[in-house]
């Protein structure tokens, strides 16, 4: 590379840079923005092709599938009912031992850090997991979905080195005044801890909206308990390799719909109902998560 | 990771120095409330962390459920032994090996690169929009991005394959997903898509945190943009690179489950099978429960061995311990 280029001009250095910017944003959005368009466009249409960025024949059959009150509509709300526990008992806990290990008189303080913090280096493997839950009776219980996983050791480090941050004045004057731990941590150090615990919400909720695995290796024989993300992937492996099969999808089959409904575009509207939340709530919480992956460091 | 800040122990000596014997114990009932805030959660993470791992015995016993534990056979290694002379269990070593290495390689360039570049975007909300972007596909899940994954690469109306088809390259639509040989490639690509945004977080960060004078003295022994990102930025992320890296070193046997799961099939499945699958199938589908955890048992000692090494190498390079 010496041999040529003394110095590109700066303006031809900036136009290549916005360019090579630009065409990743496009493989980032075009996957999205593409499956936006098939889940709008009639299932039938879809099969012959050619839909890219525009719905050719519009369609709000594909949606009114989702939520016409069959499997895919009441897993909709198995994702819902574990995203929205999990969030609320996981930040309650993590933050409560975070500020208890973040007490620099605890005697206990290091200990505990060391044991959570290993807990992120290993685990007992698949097996004996599974073992435990069974014999905790928490197979094909909704429980499931939100005691195994309701302390996780980055989250938890991340809240500690937030609350260290904080004046430590504030904690003392508290106690000065007569308040436990358990009052200073609940009407001083909380509210301070908003940022930290909009990051750790966002971190929670994700990966509780995402998972499958757990309803697939613990769940998966109550339908009752299926979440969006399982009915999703039922779907993905039933049609991975033949899009153009035109049966109706299943919990879909309303009579009217017939052949507007296809398991591709049913695929699709799901996959926009599952991405959407997290889609419209991250940008905001952009500020807060890079804080905390910089807090977390190279923790994770 | 360890971090009790600096000071802090010094800090607890000298408190507790010069207070009498006797004084301990009404410092512990002082923090009677500390320990209700944090002792039974501990016994939550003993439960849910450690106290599985005594079912590793089961990796040295012929274990049948039926049986309880005194009356399970005790077989010492075979388990082990059986697992390094089976075909499978190789083959799906070099998977997670290769898948892993593979996906640390083209993660670590790819996020780097992009990091470096978009650094020198200089219009801010052009680089602030192209950020948010990067970001997206990181929050959805394998199955939405094994879905877009299969979709982009379909025969039919793939974009992969009209693209490819429009420009030339190829007479008639790839069937990429049943090809063998291109999987751990698109495993390795979509784990770019997924994650290189994300990734470059950490390093946008570092790069931020590079002193500009570096670039102004760059600047005026006559250093072009190429010099200044070759010897000021990337010699300026060297720390956290090779600490990335050499933590990643703990990740070798941790190709992913997901993505091998969700878009492996029959065609491709002695490319495309992890050990994490392999202690599925053992495990649970077969029920061959001491066979599948021996596998996961080398997994975790493996990982827990590197782990320690590279935090030893870390020192000795000089940069932070990671724990």
């Amino acid at each position: 590379m010496r041999t040529r280029s003394p110095r590109l001009e700066p303006a031809a250095f900036h136009s290549f840079n916005a360019i090579v910017m630009i065409l990743l944003a496009i493989v980032t959005l075009y996957p999205f923005l593409n499956t936006l368009a098939i889940s709008f466009n009639a299932g039938n249409d879809t099969i012959r092709g050619g839909i890219y960025l525009w719905p050719r024949v519009w369609t709000s059959q594909n949606y009114k599938a989702v939520f016409a009150g069959g499997a895919i509509y009441h897993a909709f709300w198995i994702s819902v009912a574990r995203t929205v526990i999990a969030v609320v008992l996981n930040l309650f806990l993590t933050s409560i031992l975070a500020y208890a290990v973040s007490r620099k008189e605890y005697v206990f303080a290091k200990p505990i850090t060391i044991i959570v913090v290993l807990t992120m280096y290993f685990n007992a493997g698949l097996i004996p997991s599974y073992f435990l839950i069974k014999d905790l009776h928490l197979l094909n219980h909704f429980l499931v979905y939100i005691i195994p996983g309701l302390i996780s050791a980055f989250n938890m480090i991340v809240i500690r080195t937030y609350i260290q941050t904080l004046p430590e004045g504030l904690i003392e004057s508290a106690k000065m005044d007569g308040a436990g731990d358990f009052r200073t941590f609940i009407s001083i150090v909380l509210p301070l801890c908003q940022p930290v615990l909009a990051t750790v919400a966002l971190f929670v909720a994700v990966g509780q909206w995402n998972a499958w695995f757990d309803t697939f290796l613990y769940a998966s024989s109550k339908q009752n308990l299926s979440t969006l993300q399982y009915e999703l992937m039922k779907l993905l492996s039933s049609s991975m390799f033949s899009n153009s099969s035109a049966s109706v999808a299943n919990g879909a089959d309303k009579g009217a719909v017939h052949n507007m409904v296809t398991p591709m575009s049913i695929r699709a509207s799901i996959t926009i109902v599952a991405s959407l939340p997290i889609l419209v709530v991250y940008p905001f919480l952009q500020k807060y998560f890079v804080q905390g992956l910089q807090i977390g460091g190279v923790k994770e | 990771m360890e971090e009790i800040p600096e000071g802090h122990m010094q800090l607890n000596h000298a408190e507790t120095a010069p207070m009498l014997r006797a004084s301990r114990f009404r410092r512990l009932r002082d923090q009677k409330q500390l320990m209700w805030m944090s002792l039974p959660i501990l016994a939550y993470v003993f439960l849910f962390s450690y106290y599985p791992i005594w079912g590793w015995t089961m990796a040295f016993q012929n274990y049948s459920p039926a049986k309880s534990f005194g009356e399970q056979a005790w077989v010492g290694f075979d388990q082990f032994k059986f697992l390094f002379g089976d075909d499978t269990f190789l083959l799906v070593l070099r998977n997670t090996i290769a898948m892993s290495v593979i996906n640390m390689v083209l993660g670590f360039v790819t996020a780097i690169a992009f990091a470096v570049l978009l650094n020198e975007v200089k219009t801010r909300w052009f680089k602030r929009t192209i950020q948010t972007i990067s970001y997206l596909p990181h929050f959805l899940s394998w199955i939405i991005v094994t879905g877009i994954v299969a979709t982009t690469l379909s025969v039919d109306g793939g974009i992969v394959n009209v693209l490819l088809m429009k420009l030339g390259f190829i007479q008639e639509p790839i069937m990429w997903l049943s090809k063998p040989h291109y999987f751990w490639g698109i495993v390795g690509a979509s784990h770019v898509w997924k994650e290189i945004g994300w990734n470059a977080i950490i390093y946008l960060a570092a790069i931020t945190s590079i002193d500009p004078s570096l670039y102004e003295a760059a600047e005026i022994d006559g250093a072009n943009r190429y010099r200044k990102m070759l010897h000021v930025t990337l010699p300026g992320i060297r720390p956290i690179i090779i600490i990335l890296l050499i933590m990643n070193l703990g990740w070798i046997l941790d190709a992913g489950f997901e993505v091998q799961y969700l878009l492996g099939n029959g065609v491709v499945v002695d490319w495309s099978q992890t050990i994490d699958i392999f202690v599925l199938k053992y495990g649970l589908q077969i029920g061959n429960y001491s066979l599948a955890t021996a596998a996961g048992i080398f997994k975790t000692v493996v990982s827990i061995v590197l782990l320690f090494s590279a935090n030893m190498l870390a020192k000795r390079f000089g940069e932070n311990r990671l724990i």
